[in-house]
C-alpha cells in the first residue's frame, strides 16, 4: 500500500485532537471524514443491519465517505456495548463491498495499558514513533478538554447570545485554529485567545433561567447530527444547556473516582453509559433543574434499561424528564412539537413555583 | 362589535376549527377531513365556519394554528399564535375541565398523555416511531370488518365478552384479530376486543406508568367512540369525561392562546379565494439536500422553511 491515509469516524468536534495527534504525533495523514450530511445516513444505512443501533450506521457512512475522500486506514474503537463489535462487522461489510483498506481495530485496548494500544498501530507503521506519540499525546488531550470546556460553556450561554450567531461563528473558527496547532505553547495561546474572546461575547442572561440537562447514549448525545441538533434547538429557546457527558469526563479524566461513589439507584453497573446517565439525573435533580432530556439511539440496551430508574427520580425528584429515541428516519416535525411541548411545560412548572 | 377569536387545529387526518367570543363561547365550529391537503381543507373549512358568524356583531381580531400543519397554515393564515397540540390540548381542556388531572388524547395519528396539576401541565407523552393503537389502526379495521368506524362503539357495547386480541403491536393485532375472526368469533365480540386493544395499548404505549390521577378526561377523534371511552373506564377503574367538543379541543385551546396573547391582526375570511402554492426546492448547497418549502400566495412568496443551515435561507 502506497502512503498511510488514516481517518475515524465522526464524533462531534474531537476530530480536530485527532487529527493533530495522527499528523503531528504518529507522522501520518489523515482524512477528516466529510461532514455529516444527510447522505451520510444513507449511505451507512443501505448497508448496515436494518435494526442495529444508528450510530454504526454514521461510523459506516462515515468510513465509505472517507475511503472515498482517500482513507486508506481505517480505526474503530470498542466499548462496553455494542461499539465492542463494530470493528468487525464494519470491517466485513466493507470488505464485502470490495474496498481496498487497513483496518486497525482497537477494540481489545486499554488506555491505560500503552503497549495495547500501540500494537495494533504498529501493524500499518512499523517505525511507530513512539517517542514523538508520547511527547505530543498531553498536548492532544488538552485540546481535547478545552474543547471539552468551550463546548460546555457554549451550551449554557448560547441561548442568550445577542447577535444571533457569534458563538457559533467563534466556535468554527476556534476548531480551525486548533488544527493547525502543534506545540503545547501554541495551544496555550489558542486556549487563553479564545477563553477570553467566548467571555466577551455580549449575552442578555434572564437573572433565573429555565436549566435544562441533557442526558443519554454516548454517541447520539455527543454528535449534534445523530441528535438533530437537539441543543441548538433547546438554546434558540433561551435556555441554560447543560451535558455532562464527554470525553473529558468518561475517558481523559480518571474515571475510576466515579466509581468510589454511592447512589441509592444503581447498585450495579448495566454498562455502557447506564450509569452515568443515572447518576447525573439524580444529580441534576438534587440541583433543582428545570428539566431533563434522555436521548438514545433506538435500541440501545444499556440506555434503555435506564429508562425505569429514571422514571423513579423523575416521580422521587418531581422532575420533567423527556425522552428521545432516535433512528435513522425521525420527523423533525415531532421532536419540534415534544420540544416546545416541554419548553412551555416547563415555564409553566416554574411559574407555579413561584 | 364584539371581539372573536379564531382556532384552527390542521391534524393528519381531520381539520378543526373553532370561533371563540371573549366569554369561551363557541360561536363558529367546524371538524373536516384534511385527506392529505392541509391548504384545501383549510379553504373549505374557511367558508363552512364563516356562515356561522354574525359578522354584524362579530369581529374575528385574532387567530391561532395548531396540528401537524401548523407552520404551512400558520404562515396562509397571518395567525398571531403558532402553538404545539400538547400546550393547545391542555388549554382547550382545562377551559371547560378545571380540574382535570389526566389527559388522554387519541388522534388519528398520534396519541398522548397529558398530566395537569393545579393548572399546569406537569408531564405529558406522545407515542414515538409508531402510530399503533390510534384512530388511523380502527378506521383501517372498521373496513377490514364491514362497519362504518361511526358505529364502532355501539357494536362493542353489545358485546358481552370481549375477544382477546394481542395488543403490543397493531401489526400482530391485526394478525390476531383476523384469526380470531376465522375461528368464529362474532363481529361485536372482535370489535369490543379491538377497542380495549387500543386501551392496552395506548396505556402501555404512551402511558408508560405515568399516575392516572382522576378526573380523566379523554378526547381526540377516537373518544367520539364510546366503545374505547367504556374499555378505559374498565381498565383504569375510573369515570372518564368525554366532552361533546372533544373532538374541538386543540382548536379551542389556541383560540385561547390567540385571545390571551393579546395580539390582534384582524382574520381575512376572504384567505378561501386566494391562491397558495407551495413548492419544495433542493437546496444543492451541500450533501444534505434540504428540501426548501417556499409559500407564495397570489404568487408572492410569504414564508420558506426546512433549511438546516443558514446556506439554505431563501429571503422574500
Amino acid at each position: 500500500m502506497s502512503e498511510t491515509r488514516v481517518t475515524f469516524p465522526h464524533l462531534g468536534s474531537y476530530c480536530v485532537p485527532i487529527e493533530v495527534l495522527f499528523k503531528e504525533g504518529v507522522g501520518v495523514d489523515y482524512i477528516t471524514p466529510p461532514q455529516i450530511t444527510q447522505k451520510t445516513m444513507e449511505i451507512g444505512n443501505k448497508y448496515s443491519p436494518d435494526f442495529v443501533c444508528s450510530p454504526f450506521k454514521y461510523n459506516l457512512g462515515n468510513y465509505i465517505e472517507s475511503i472515498e475522500a482517500g482513507a486508506n486506514t481505517l480505526i474503530q474503537v470498542g466499548g462496553a456495548c455494542r461499539l465492542q463489535y463494530y470493528g468487525e462487522l464494519h470491517e466485513q461489510i466493507l470488505r464485502d463491498l470490495g474496498y481496498d483498506f487497513e483496518f486497525i481495530n482497537l477494540s481489545n485496548a486499554k488506555l491505560r495499558k500503552l503497549r495495547t494500544l500501540i500494537s495494533p498501530l504498529m501493524k500499518v507503521n512499523p517505525q511507530f514513533p513512539i517517542k514523538k506519540v508520547a511527547r505530543i499525546l498531553p498536548m492532544v488531550v488538552a485540546m481535547a478538554k478545552f474543547i471539552d470546556e468551550t463546548e460546555d460553556f457554549i451550551r449554557k450561554n448560547i441561548g442568550f447570545e445577542v447577535k444571533k450567531g457569534s458563538f457559533e461563528r467563534y466556535h468554527k473558527r476556534m476548531l480551525n485554529t486548533l488544527r493547525s496547532v502543534k506545540t503545547k505553547k501554541e495551544l496555550a495561546k489558542v486556549t487563553t485567545f479564545y477563553t477570553k474572546a467566548f467571555r466577551n461575547l455580549p449575552v442578555k442572561r434572564p437573572n433565573n433561567p429555565l436549566r435544562v440537562g441533557l442526558l443519554g447514549e454516548y454517541y447520539t448525545i455527543m454528535e449534534p447530527f445523530s441528535n438533530h441538533f437537539i441543543e441548538r434547538e433547546l438554546a434558540s429557546m433561551g435556555m441554560v444547556v447543560d451535558r455532562w457527558m464527554n470525553i473529558s469526563h468518561t475517558t481523559l479524566t480518571n474515571p475510576k473516582k466515579e466509581k468510589e461513589r454511592k447512589s441509592k439507584y444503581t447498585r450495579y453497573d448495566m454498562g455502557a453509559t447506564c450509569r452515568a446517565t443515572i447518576d447525573r439525573a439524580e444529580y441534576w435533580a438534587k440541583k433543582k433543574y428545570d428539566g431533563i432530556i434522555h436521548v438514545k439511539s433506538f435500541g440501545c440496551t444499556p440506555e434503555t434499561d435506564a429508562i425505569p430508574v429514571l422514571r423513579n427520580i423523575s416521580e422521587d425528584y418531581n422532575v420533567p424528564i423527556l425522552y428521545f429515541s432516535f433512528d435513522s428516519q425521525t420527523s423533525e416535525m415531532g421532536i419540534r412539537t415534544r420540544l416546545e411541548a416541554f419548553h412551555d411545560m416547563i415555564i409553566m412548572r416554574k411559574d407555579q413555583k413561584k | 362589535m364584539r371581539k372573536a377569536y379564531l382556532g384552527l387545529d390542521i391534524g393528519s387526518i381531520s381539520t378543526k376549527g373553532v370561533v371563540i367570543d371573549s366569554d369561551d363561547k363557541i360561536i363558529s365550529r367546524e371538524y373536516i377531513w384534511t385527506k392529505a391537503d392541509p391548504v384545501g381543507a383549510v379553504k373549505t373549512l374557511l367558508p363552512l365556519m364563516k356562515e356561522q358568524i354574525d359578522f354584524n356583531e362579530y369581529k374575528v381580531v385574532s387567530t391561532g394554528v395548531t396540528g401537524s400543519a401548523r407552520k404551512l397554515i400558520g404562515a396562509i393564515t397571518d395567525s398571531v399564535i403558532v402553538k404545539n397540540e400538547i400546550t393547545a390540548h391542555a388549554i382547550g381542556t382545562m377551559s371547560i375541565y378545571p380540574d382535570v388531572r389526566t389527559i388522554f388524547e387519541i388522534g388519528g395519528q398520534d396519541s398522548k398523555i397529558i398530566l395537569i396539576d393545579n393548572g399546569f401541565i406537569i408531564d405529558y407523552a406522545m407515542n414515538t416511531l409508531c402510530a399503533a393503537g390510534t384512530g388511523a389502526f380502527l378506521s383501517t379495521q372498521a373496513e377490514r370488518l364491514g362497519v362504518d368506524v361511526e358505529d364502532f362503539g355501539e357494536f362493542a357495547l353489545k358485546s358481552t365478552k370481549p375477544t382477546r386480541i394481542a395488543a403490543r403491536c397493531t401489526v400482530f393485532a391485526e394478525s390476531d384479530m383476523i384469526h380470531k375472526a376465522q375461528i368464529g368469533h362474532t363481529k361485536e365480540d372482535i370489535i369490543a376486543g379491538l377497542c380495549e386493544a387500543i386501551v392496552t395499548n395506548y396505556l402501555n404505549n404512551v402511558g408508560k406508568g405515568k399516575k392516572i390521577t382522576p378526573p380523566i378526561v379523554f378526547q381526540g377523534g377516537v373518544s367520539k367512540n364510546i366503545g374505547v371511552v367504556r374499555a378505559f373506564e374498565k381498565t383504569v377503574g375510573n369515570s372518564v369525561s368525554v366532552s361533546e367538543n372533544s373532538h374541538l379541543m386543540g382548536a379551542l385551546g389556541v383560540a385561547l392562546i390567540a385571545r390571551e396573547s393579546g395580539t390582534e391582526r384582524d382574520f381575512d375570511f376572504s384567505i378561501a379565494n386566494m391562491s397558495f402554492v407551495t413548492k419544495g426546492v433542493e437546496c444543492g448547497r451541500c450533501a444534505n439536500n434540504c428540501e426548501i418549502i417556499c409559500v407564495y400566495k397570489e404568487g408572492v412568496l410569504i414564508d420558506s422553511w426546512g433549511n438546516r443551515c443558514e446556506k439554505g435561507v431563501i429571503r422574500k
